[in-house]
């Protein structure tokens, strides 16, 4: 490396990036700075439309064929100018010094290629290196990325491999050639907690092994204090502030980056104790940039002269970047986890009934809307060869095996689980999309019929959904008002006129102004969109609403503001939620109780303030360890679950979570099925470890903290 | 795959049953009484026409006769014609369909390969120039009839330009008429094959190139070409052996089931050309009103159409990892 040129390995100055839409060049970027000192990890974080995936390309010098970096600006790697590079010494860089991790693995990988030649590809075009010894450089990668099996994988199709052994490829095929710098675009979004855990954990050990430079993208705050040193936050094309994550996290110089940091719930921070910090408004049309601070509209500290002109990017000292007009103003995020809150006595109707899992059901005075028992949906299987010839029958798809749950009036279940656990099928049984194949489930106190299509009128409007993708949801050719008519027309027997203003009243309730209600979901911002599909659920006047992870497609600075009105709206019309997400924090702080699901099995049922404390249940430990904590201080000692989910068609025996537990006690665990153990305040376990000993060697989240 | 194969089957005998029952009772209804047709036209009889009908069995109820057809079909006896006196059926048949499958066999040789690299040169430069002249190209020819092209070729190809210097310099150009015995070998087949295959060529050429074209900018667009491109491989590279083969894998179905379009649509181009292929047998057989041979024709074609599709999803299926064939 040639120090003297520079002791940056990555030097960007004033990077303008714009792109052509419809014969005008839109500046989506502007004046980007960046300094990457070799082995230095830099977290680029920012929400949708912030242009950090721009950066990243420009960065590669691989912009789409309508983007351009303007001049003016400056890109140096490793001292050399990279913006006069030919697309041949390009190419040479991106062979083996510059590599790329793209976010979708299973869309990044050639679907038509088995593994092992995509990576011996890039093997080839970095060293010259084929054949046995690209092989076994090849083996030696898979070895250090994880890979189980690694000779096997080499000879899959990538949609062979489950979602975390792809993104280990894509890391593999990036470290191979020992690059010394490395891009990474939101590498871990769309996977599983626990794989994410496990993957971040891993790039962790690769990057020190290597001394790579990393800028790792991301609009997670909580990947981000847990990965980089430096952090470079992104708003509407520029760089608001970048400082180094201790700093970034205890005196954010910047509003926004205040506000991002206070709208992520914690972990342990519940709906009672306060309302989550939003940010209101949404980010300006990159086709009009306003003259002033882009951040103005949506900032709680506007004055006048952030709208009149725009705040220069000041250095603040120790590496600080802020574009501020009045930074030395900007308060310190809350502390990121609360402290336990004593047990609550003044909410008598919000106290949790106490639940039970083995099928006795305690007493209790408040209306009990639903009612599972022993719910099972087993999808079958077509037979294969050996089984027609052996006249077999092939064992179903246990997606809901045996579930018993319970929610009252005005309660909110939380149900967590990994992708494949079967919280899905079981929210499709509730609401009648699927047909359960055992179990019974009341509702509203009676037998409720398996499709939504022969249950009465009335139990359909006492019912609704709210879908995790309002783009899908909403019915494009419908404005706002034709669609929260309709439930109020059908379903509760209103009038035109008086649906027409009440269709507005609900608007009102979603805080949505009333010229929204002429306007199409494509004119809607995604926030918007959800807003309306809440405001639809809600026309009926439902007692229990279904929400399938209605908030994980959205901004985390919209995300808080819908987490806000659902709870609102569930204190003024006693609504229950049954709530399904994969992210802890999220359910954490909208659930009374909660109930964490493992392979169509419950195996831990609790007040949702014990959450993250021990005793949990193991499975739900490793979940707890595995939340990205938006907080560097906060060191967890993270428990690391293998990324294959066994099969719900072959289940393990015994306990179901034997085959990935880290605290599995012998033989028992994989013969006999655990039994319920009650716990303090009704929470259930479902474990072969006494609760004493499952206290004793946990560590809870807030105790860690505590500990430092 | 045993799954998927069971389907597929189980979908082609149903397909195949409903074509055959549709053939046999459509042509039932038409007017026109095969029997008179066969004594002798309006000459015949009354008792000559009925004996005729009893010879035929056609005087049994219509289920019966259908089956009496049907089995008989199957069995290979596709009865004697009418139009072709002396001739089984058969053989008239299988001697049309080698013919037909001659200038189809040609005229996929000549348009599968030219339409894939015009299709694969449109989308590797959309909307740039190369990519607006074939587009042009291909949809002037295609909104063009066949018996049109057919007619031009003749007239302009053959005749003109077949009295010109460059003919005469030669010695040898294309012959105007397609129309050689029918019991030819294919080498002395060869040179009446070429403009009757170029003119089916030229209808084949959109819809494949455009097909192709799409194929190839949907995968330009994919993640896995920019993961391509970022291994330093040059571009040359990334297109050939990672684009190409993903877009042109629909492609590959769509000629196969092309195949059964060129057994139907050749009817046309044969009549022009005057080539003794099955087409111009099935219209032979329907002048003449010789209701067994337009029959037995009709149940050929649906059987080519029907393998050609199975063979299309079959080789789909093979070629693509990502179909799931258990």
């Amino acid at each position: 490396m040639s120090v003297a040129a520079s002791r940056h390995l990555v030097d960007a100055h004033n990077l303008t990036v714009s792109y052509r839409v419809q014969d005008r060049w839109i500046p989506a970027v502007r004046d980007f700075r960046l300094q990457l000192a070799p082995g230095q990890i830099v977290g680029l974080v920012g929400e949708s439309g912030s242009g950090k995936s721009t950066v990243a390309l420009a960065l590669m010098r691989y912009l789409s064929s309508n983007g351009r970096v303007e001049s003016g600006g400056s890109l140096r790697f490793d001292g050399e100018d990279l913006l006069n590079k030919s697309m041949a010494e390009m190419r040479r860089l991106w062979a083996k010094r510059i590599k790329f991790v793209p976010q979708n693995a299973a869309a990044a990988l050639n679907p038509s290629i088995k593994i092992g030649r995509q990576v011996t590809e890039t093997l080839k075009a970095a060293d010259g290196i084929e054949g046995p010894e690209a092989f076994e450089r090849m083996m030696n990668m898979f070895h250090d990325v994880n890979l189980v099996d690694p000779e096997r994988v080499a000879q899959r199709y990538p949609h062979e491999l489950s979602g975390g052994m792809q993104q280990r490829v894509t890391i593999a095929m990036a470290l191979i050639s020992n690059p010394e710098l490395l891009i990474m675009d939101e590498p871990t979004t769309g996977l599983d907690v626990t794989t994410e855990a496990v993957i971040l954990d891993l790039l962790r050990n690769l990057i020190a092994e290597r001394d790579t430079s990393v800028v790792y993208i991301t609009h997670n705050l909580g990947v981000v204090a847990q990965l980089c040193e430096r952090v470079i936050v992104l708003y509407a094309g520029e760089i608001m502030e970048a400082a180094s994550v201790l700093d970034l996290f205890a005196h954010p110089r910047h509003p926004y980056t205040l506000g991002l940091i206070s709208s992520v719930p914690k972990p342990g921070q519940s709906k009672g104790a306060a309302q989550l910090q939003s940010i209101a408004g949404n980010p300006p049309s990159l086709r009009r940039i306003p003259s002033g601070c882009v951040f103005a509209e949506r900032c709680s500290l506007v004055a006048d002269i952030c709208r009149g002109r725009k705040p220069p990017l000041e250095s603040l000292g120790d590496g600080r970047l802020a574009r501020c007009h009045r930074w030395s103003e900007v308060g310190i995020p809350p502390s990121s986890i609360p402290r336990p809150l004593p047990p609550q006595g003044g909410k008598g109707s919000k106290k949790p009934l106490p639940l039970h899992g083995g099928g006795v059901w305690g007493g209790g005075d408040i209306e009990t809307l639903l009612r599972a028992t022993n719910l099972t949906k087993h999808f079958p299987v077509d037979r294969s060869l050996s089984e027609i010839l052996g006249r077999q029958e092939p064992s179903p798809i246990r997606a809901v095996d045996g579930v018993d749950l319970r929610l009252s009036a005005g309660q909110t279940l939380g149900l967590v689980g990994e992708s494949g656990s079967g919280k899905t099928t079981l929210a499709r049984l509730i609401i009648g999309l699927e047909a359960r194949s055992g179990g019974k489930l009341e509702l509203l106190g009676m037998d409720a019929r398996n499709s939504v299509r022969d249950r009465s009128q009335d139990l359909r409007s006492k019912l609704q959904m709210i879908f995790q993708n309002p783009q899908n949801s909403l019915n494009p050719y419908l404005s706002v008002r034709q669609a929260i008519r309709r439930p109020l027309i059908k379903l509760r027997g209103f009038a035109s006129a008086a649906a027409d203003a009440e269709a507005l009243a609900l608007l009102e309730r979603v805080n949505l102004r009333a010229e929204y209600a002429e306007r199409y979901p494509d004119e809607l911002s995604g926030g918007e969109k959800q807003r309306v599909a809440i405001a639809r659920a809600f026309a009926s006047d439902p007692d229990l609403i279904v929400c399938d992870e209605p908030v994980s497609a959205l901004d985390v600075s919209v995300q808080s503001a819908v987490l806000n009105l659902l709870a609102e709206l569930q204190d003024n019309h006693g609504s229950a939620y049954l709530f399904i997400s994969h992210n802890l924090s999220v359910v954490g702080y909208l659930a009374d109780t909660i109930a964490v699901m493992y392979l169509g099995q419950l195996f831990e049922i609790g007040d949702a303030r014990e959450l993250f404390q021990p005793p949990y249940h193991p499975y739900t430990e490793a979940l707890v360890s595995a939340i990205p904590v938006p907080d560097p201080l906060l060191s967890t000692e993270r428990i690391l679950l293998s990324d294959d989910l066994p099969s719900a068609q072959n289940l393990p025996s015994g306990c179901r979570f034997h085959t990935r537990c880290p605290r599995k006690i012998g033989a028992i665990c994989e013969t006999d099925e655990p039994p319920w153990r009650q716990g303090d305040a009704g929470r259930l376990i479902r474990c072969h470890i006494p609760l004493e000993e499952l206290t004793n060697s946990q560590r809870g989240l807030s105790l860690a903290r505590e500990a430092d | 795959m045993l799954h998927f194969l069971r389907r597929r089957f189980l979908f082609f005998f149903f397909t195949y049953l409903v074509s055959s029952l549709t053939i046999f009772f459509l042509l039932r209804i038409l007017p026109g009484d095969p029997a008179r047709v066969i004594a002798g036209g309006r000459e015949a009889t009354e008792e000559q026409v009925a004996q005729i009908r009893v010879e035929l069995g056609l005087d049994a109820p219509l289920p019966q006769q259908y089956l009496t057809w049907a089995a008989d079909f199957i069995r290979g006896d596709w009865g004697d014609t009418i139009a072709f006196r002396g001739a089984q059926n058969r053989d008239l048949i299988i001697e049309r369909s080698v013919n037909s499958a001659r200038l189809a066999a040609v005229a996929l040789l000549m348009s599968a390969p030219l339409s894939l690299a015009l299709g694969v040169i449109a989308g590797l430069f959309e909307n740039k120039l190369p990519d607006i002249l074939i587009s042009l190209l291909t949809l002037s020819v295609v909104s063009l009839p066949e018996f049109v092209t057919g007619l031009f070729l003749i007239n302009i190809v053959a005749l003109r330009w077949g009295r010109g210097e460059l003919a005469q310099s030669l010695g040898w150009w294309f012959p105007s008429s397609s129309a050689v015995p029918a019991n030819a070998s294919f080498a002395e087949m060869l040179p009446a094959l070429w403009l009757p295959a170029f003119a089916a060529t030229l209808v084949l050429l959109a819809y494949i190139s455009r097909l192709t074209r799409a194929g190839v900018i949907e995968e330009l667009k994919r993640d896995y070409v920019r993961t391509a491109a970022l291994k330093g491989i040059p571009w040359r590279t990334v297109i050939w052996r990672h684009v190409l083969r993903n877009a042109l894998l629909p492609t590959i179905t769509v000629i196969a089931i092309s195949i059964s379009w060129l057994v139907s649509g050749l009817v046309v181009i044969e009549y022009v050309f005057g080539f003794p292929g099955l087409g111009s047998l099935l219209i032979a057989a329907i002048e003449r009103r010789d209701l067994l041979l337009v029959q037995a024709i009709a149940m050929v074609t649906v059987t080519v159409i029907l393998f050609a599709n199975l063979f299309a999803d079959a080789a789909y299926a093979l070629l693509n990892p990502r179909v799931e064939l258990s």
